[in-house]
């Protein structure tokens, strides 16, 4: 195999970089400069970084834990999409494997659900 | 469209798994749906018939092995002879330490606590303390011992990285969930955590560096690719030590010990009892297969840097043991040592290196499992008392617990006519048979140093008067004196009449490749 196969992707590289440095260097000199508070803020979620919150910045488990949840389901579906395209070639093997795979998350889901992990409060 | 070809699954060979996983779901379920005050009840009995159902497969699975039906699910699992006696040596060892996790009549609500989070002495505390406590730890333990077994019969290197991760994250997670001293136990829990997944890295970053050298995870792949290989060794050695690193950390062998102290210490002692003895076994089931199946053409590499780590070992576990003052931290050092004692039996390289190996591990694992549920049985208004200070004069208190105490330090210490003995007999003859007799001279002056702090322990127990602060020996309950009881038993019959399980590990000790 020759390393010419590798070119387009040391292009696509190329290309990304500088796309990057592009727009961030143009950005100050074409851009328009209008200030409000919002534009300050951190942007639509996170923490204030400065200054420094009282006892750091703490914020309920609660929002741990939902987010636990999704990523539980999220490594779900990322699972289920290579499947469901060749659902044809793995056939019913491939059919059971996945309802036991659902299965399986769905005891973790059922066992959140009845240990209260879905109230807010 | 073309039909997918799949492997070949002896679902018979994989069962005792499978009962496992399966019992460990049904367990998340009983969580979810049992009412609290018969949950731990039932949770015991379905985890122990589990275990028991599942041994009694690996049980009727043994003598029916041969060279083709050994490999299943395309060969990623290898049920051999080797494997099965791991399997069954595992599941013995944990059906036991599971006992442990049973005990309730020594703290309401037993060893677990079920809000870890809680601030001790608080409101929420004091009513959770009525409480059955943390009864996912049965689950945990099921998963845990289920990744244990595919641990040591894993056939590539990365169904041995996925069961490496099954049977270590329930274990994080047990480790913090101490009743008493929690704080200690979710420190921890965080330590074995960060330094686990630090371990696992290395690994998996080995796996790569091999399937680099190798152009294949196999073990037969290996093993032709070592033997027949004309390119340069250096991805294979590289890719060795890195996946060595990451088995030589789940055993505490020195230098990648250093969490076995603290999480020892920190972990419900329950919970310890179970990794000092699973988690030793499935790590030297594992190591033995990969350096014996995978890399045995690179011995020549391999010996002397894994001898250089065992003597380095055993004078670690066995110096810095002198030093302890606290039993649980004592324990951890010498099972760091033991780590030590038993890679002398492997590194022997021969058929008895591997036997005497499986010997050494099932007598250690009862051994250690009934001291650990002695440790848990001496306790005060502020749960185990595990300073070695306070355990002076408790062969006055009581003579019957001191006395077992004293069988089993001296087990460890390898007296003659316990298990001790003719386990350190015969990995340090094994050595010897393979021409690695410096290793048995270090492993003779190390024990003979490691034979201090234990006398120490029994002279304290004997030789002083029970003081004010002495601590009562709890009466144990059913489940801690059967643990008790077992690992007394074992560890003196193991001593006394060896033949049968020495000739049960001679016959296991083949590897089918």
């Amino acid at each position: 195999m020759s390393l010419s196969a590798y070119i387009p992707i040391v292009g696509l590289f190329a290309l990304a970089a500088a796309f990057g440095l592009f727009s961030v260097a143009i950005a100050p000199f074409v851009g328009p400069r209008r200030f409000n508070r919002a534009k300050l803020d951190a942007y639509e979620c996170g923490i204030e970084p400065t200054p420094q919150p009282i006892g750091g910045g703490r914020f309920p488990v609660k929002f741990y834990l939902t987010a636990m949840l999704f990523i539980i389901f999220d490594i779900e579906i990322i699972f289920l999409y290579p499947w469901a395209v060749s659902f044809d070639m793995l056939g019913l093997f491939g059919f059971v494997e996945m309802v036991l795979f659902i299965v399986a998350v769905f005891v973790a889901y059922t066992y959140v659900w009845r240990r209260g992990g879905l109230d807010w409060d | 469209m073309p039909e997918l070809k799949l492997p070949d699954i002896d679902y018979a060979a994989l069962l005792p798994m499978l009962i496992l996983f399966g019992a460990a779901c049904v367990g998340v379920l009983i969580e979810g749906f049992v009412p609290r005050s018969v949950r731990n009840m039932v949770q015991l009995v379905l985890s122990l018939a589990a275990m028991v159902a599942a041994l009694v497969f690996v049980i009727r699975r043994a003598g029916e092995v041969t060279a083709e039906n050994a490999a299943t699910i395309g060969g990623a699992i290898m049920i051999d002879n080797m494997g099965l006696f791991m399997e069954g040596a595992l599941l013995v060892l944990g059906l036991v330490s599971l006992l442990l996790f049973g005990e309730r009549t020594l703290e309401r609500g037993g060893a677990f606590v079920p809000h870890a989070a809680v601030t001790v002495g608080s409101e929420r505390d004091r009513e959770q303390a009525v409480d059955s406590g943390a009864t996912e730890v049965y689950p945990l333990a099921l998963f845990s011992l289920g990744g244990m077994l595919m641990f040591v019969t894993a056939n590539d290197l990365l169904t041995m990285f996925v069961a490496l991760e099954v049977f270590s994250l329930p274990l994080y997670l047990m480790c913090a969930l101490a009743r008493r001293k929690r704080l200690l136990s979710q420190e921890s829990a965080l330590k074995y955590f960060l330094l686990g997944a630090y371990a696992s890295a290395f690994f998996l970053f080995g796996v790569a560096m091999i399937y680099g050298f190798a152009k294949g995870v196999d073990f037969r792949a290996i093993h032709e690719a070592v033997r027949g290989s004309e390119t340069s060794p250096t991805l294979l050695l590289i890719g060795l030590a890195l996946v060595a690193i990451g088995l030589l950390f789940k055993i505490a062998a020195a230098p990648f010990h250093v969490w076995t102290p603290d999480v020892y210490q920190g972990a419900p002692t329950p919970v310890t009892a179970f990794m000092a003895a699973c988690t030793k076994a499935a790590a030297f089931g594992a190591l033995l297969r990969v350096l014996y199946v995978g890399f045995d053409g690179a011995k020549w590499h391999f010996t002397p840097v894994l001898g250089a780590v065992a003597v380095l070992t055993m004078l670690v576990g066995a110096v810095l043991a002198v030093t302890q003052t606290d039993l649980k931290r004592l324990l951890a050092y010498s099972s760091v040592a033991n780590a030590g004692y038993l890679m002398v039996g492997l590194l022997g390289g021969n058929k008895d290196g591997l036997s005497s190996t499986l010997f050494y591990l099932v007598a250690y694992g009862f051994t250690v499992i009934a001291a650990f549920a002695l440790v848990s049985l001496v306790r005060d208004a502020d749960g185990e008392a595990t300073h070695l200070s306070r355990w002076a004069g408790l062969g006055r208190r009581s003579p019957l617990f001191a006395g077992i105490f004293t069988f089993l330090l001296l087990a460890f210490a390898g007296i003659p006519l316990t298990s001790g003995f003719m386990a350190k007999f015969g990995v340090f003859g094994a050595a010897i048979a393979g021409d690695q007799t410096w290793l048995v001279i270090f492993g003779v002056l190390t024990s003979i140093v490691l034979a201090f702090p234990y006398l120490r322990v029994v002279v304290m127990m004997w030789l002083s008067e029970p003081g004010e602060t002495t601590p009562s020996v709890s009466i144990p309950g059913v489940l801690t004196s059967a643990v008790l009881g077992i690992g007394t038993v074992a560890t003196l019959l193991l001593g006394v009449l060896p033949g049968p399980l020495l000739e049960l590990a001679d016959q296991a000790s083949s590897f089918i490749r």
